[in-house]
């Protein structure tokens, strides 16, 4: 049993089925690679996980809670962090702003109304963000408008704000789409690391093959909304419905 | 001091002093000279100077904060003037009560309208925050005013009459507003020289008033709350997915901003104890906006510098005429004369909105930090003299879009 479990999921937009009888389940602590062409459905199931979008039939557990029907935000208190595939952080925001959002989030819940309170005040927030900061290796940076930072920079930033939080699954969605070769490297040793030091379940979508086979445990390949194979990266490799998903039948 | 770091002591020191001060700031010439038609230190254009900066203090931990812009806000302040004479109608002409039931209906209100309104955002936010005050001024306009049920009294607008109630009023009271006994209307004139100031009661409680609502404002806008409201308008998407739920935290700097225009509706009607209709209509809604972007949103004082300078403008250009047109230009030759007050004349009087528009136009251009914007450039001039500028890569940084554009 995987702390997350897709069962029979379907999704249609219109006459287009998206999504059809996806099955999928997650193993804890380990990281789990959903890869796919374009067009596999990926960015839906991830949205279906995430609160974004309701599957029309289907079942998606989280450590033996239904996340169907529940909003974003309630999804994230649950234990689930999501990694978009553009930074998404606080662009007018300064940097150590953005790192004490999610921890205020995680101590005070979804709302809550300290409008009279003093952010200088609030120490031990204070001290957790500067705490992340130093473990992204992003101290220095904590004055700076973070819509300013380079791009790696804004996604090392992203995943240190869902790290503050100390979810129990990580969600990546394409983490390093339209990143240079040094900040892909450097996003793929920062995972790693993450990997290796918490405990913490990971699942990626991606279409860089380098990433995946660096990082992955188990792999999913997804096509035409259907889940094709589920299994060790090894063996995908040479899988040879993958390479037909992927190259088309000539190859 | 009162929790507020160095910085935001001596912001509220300075805006302390000013107030205080106000009556000599406002008037710097004498009473007879030629300019003293620019004097601004009369009780009632005072009044209003602080009136509207409550407001747009109120208007801008919405906008400036979160970035969503109401084109209704002068609902509210209708909505408290409303209140506060009737307070003055049935019970008492002290204005504590007055102002007090004020600021609760315009909370009630503005929490049923922003309600609905922050379903959405944007343009459609906007849209339908500007239904609703013209529904309001609808109401107060014709529908709540007829023989039957007459909440609003119509087109005359709102008043005491002889023959109200006023339960609680006594005859040693002053027939006006007052503060237990210190009626509104009393003004001590002090005159030095050529000079006259005027002291006015009114004033100095709405003085006293606005110190304590920009306080309130310093702590909103430095408390966790205020960061999750610029977090609001800087990408609400994240915020859901971070675990926050963004709706109770537009929703409640709503209400505190209707609070602040309810405010300043029942301090209006306790300077001069009648309600109009045309308090709520969409232009005085849409004046708020512009005291906010000229002042500069999302910053502390700016508001209230474009409140005192919008008002200034509709003061005391208005009041220029021909006549001092051609007193001023009097020294030319007579054709120059007439063709100078010429092309002055549309500039002035009844033409003040044209001059208000241009000045609008330029600081949005220049400015788009507005007014305060300007004071920290003219700041960094000075000091950029004495120091070599930081290398830090501070200007690397994107400007921010204005405000306008959300």
């Amino acid at each position: 049993m995987g702390i997350l479990e897709v069962k029979n999921v379907n999704k249609n937009f219109g006459g287009l089925k998206a999504l059809s009888d996806v099955n999928l389940s997650v193993r804890e602590n380990s990281v789990h690679a959903i890869i796919g062409p374009n067009g596999a459905g990926k960015s839906t199931l991830l949205n279906c996980l995430v609160g974004k979008l309701i599957p029309d039939t289907g079942s998606v557990m989280f450590d033996g809670q239904s996340v169907l029907g529940r909003k974003p935000y309630e999804i994230n208190q649950m234990g689930i962090s999501r990694v978009f595939q553009t930074p998404e952080i606080f662009g007018d925001l300064t940097v150590l702003e953005n790192m004490m959002i999610p921890i205020f989030a995680r101590r005070d819940g979804a709302f809550r109304m300290h409008a009279y309170e003093s952010v200088a005040r609030e120490r031990g927030i204070l001290e957790q963000a500067e705490h992340v900061l130093e473990d992204m290796k992003m101290a220095d940076k904590r004055h700076m408008h973070a819509a300013s930072m380079s791009r790696g920079d804004k996604r090392r930033l992203e995943i240190g704000m869902c790290l503050s939080q100390e979810p129990r699954l990580l969600l990546l969605d394409e983490p390093t789409a339209g990143m240079a070769r040094a900040d892909t490297n450097n996003t793929i040793d920062l995972l790693k690391q993450i990997k290796e030091e918490r405990d913490i379940t990971i699942a990626i979508i991606e279409h860089d093959m380098h990433v995946v086979f660096s990082l992955a445990d188990r792999i999913t390949v997804l096509a035409q909304g259907t889940p094709l194979v589920e299994d060790d990266p090894q063996n995908i490799k040479g899988n040879p419905k993958v390479r037909e998903a992927y190259l088309g039948e000539s190859a | 001091m009162l929790g507020l770091n160095k910085k935001d002591t001596t912001l509220l020191l300075v805006v302390a002093v000013l107030t205080l001060f106000a009556p000599f700031i406002l008037n710097p010439f004498p009473t007879d000279s030629a300019m003293a038609q620019f004097n601004a230190g009369y009780p009632d254009l005072m009044q209003r100077f602080i009136i509207f900066g409550i407001f747009a203090i109120g208007f801008n931990i919405l906008f400036g904060l979160t970035g969503y812009l109401s084109f209704g806000h002068a609902a509210f302040l209708g909505v408290g003037s409303y209140s506060a004479v009737w307070i003055f109608k049935l019970f008492t002409y002290n204005v504590i009560p007055a102002i007090t039931l004020s600021v609760v209906i315009a909370a009630i209100f503005s929490l049923i309208i922003g309600f609905v309104s922050l379903r959405r955002s944007g343009i459609y936010f906007s849209i339908l925050t500007l239904a609703f005050a013209q529904m309001s001024f609808a109401l107060a306009y014709s529908v709540l005013s007829n023989p039957k049920f007459n909440l609003t009294n119509g087109e005359t607008g709102l008043q005491v009459y002889a023959d109200d109630p006023q339960w609680f009023h006594r005859d040693s009271l002053p027939d006006l507003p007052h503060l237990f006994g210190l009626s509104m209307n009393s003004t001590y004139t002090l005159d030095v020289g050529a000079w006259r100031f005027d002291f006015n009661a009114g004033y100095y409680l709405c003085a006293v008033i606005l110190m304590i609502v920009f306080f309130l404002a310093i702590r909103i806008f430095r408390s966790p709350f205020g960061m999750m409201l610029r977090a609001v308008k800087s990408n609400q998407q994240r915020m859901n997915y971070t675990g926050l739920n963004t709706r109770p935290y537009t929703l409640a700097a709503f209400v505190i901003s209707g609070m602040y225009a309810g405010l300043a509706g029942g301090l209006m009607a306790a300077m001069d104890p009648l309600a109009g209709a045309e308090r709520m209509q969409w232009t005085a809604s849409g004046e708020v906006v512009l005291m906010a972007i000229l002042g500069g949103a999302g910053t502390l004082i700016g508001p209230v510098l474009g409140a005192g300078f919008i008002k200034y403008f509709e003061n005391i250009f208005s009041k220029i005429n021909d006549t001092v047109l051609h007193s001023w230009f009097s020294f030319l030759p007579d054709g120059i004369e007439d063709f100078m007050v010429f092309i002055v004349h549309p500039f002035i009087g009844k033409g003040w909105h044209l001059t208000l528009g241009l000045l609008f136009m330029l600081v949005v251009v220049f400015l788009p930090g507005g007014l305060v914007e300007g004071g920290q450039r003219i700041a960094r001039l000075l000091k950029g003299k004495k120091k070599t500028p930081p290398s830090d890569g501070e200007d690397h940084h994107p400007k921010k879009p204005p405000h306008v554009a959300e």
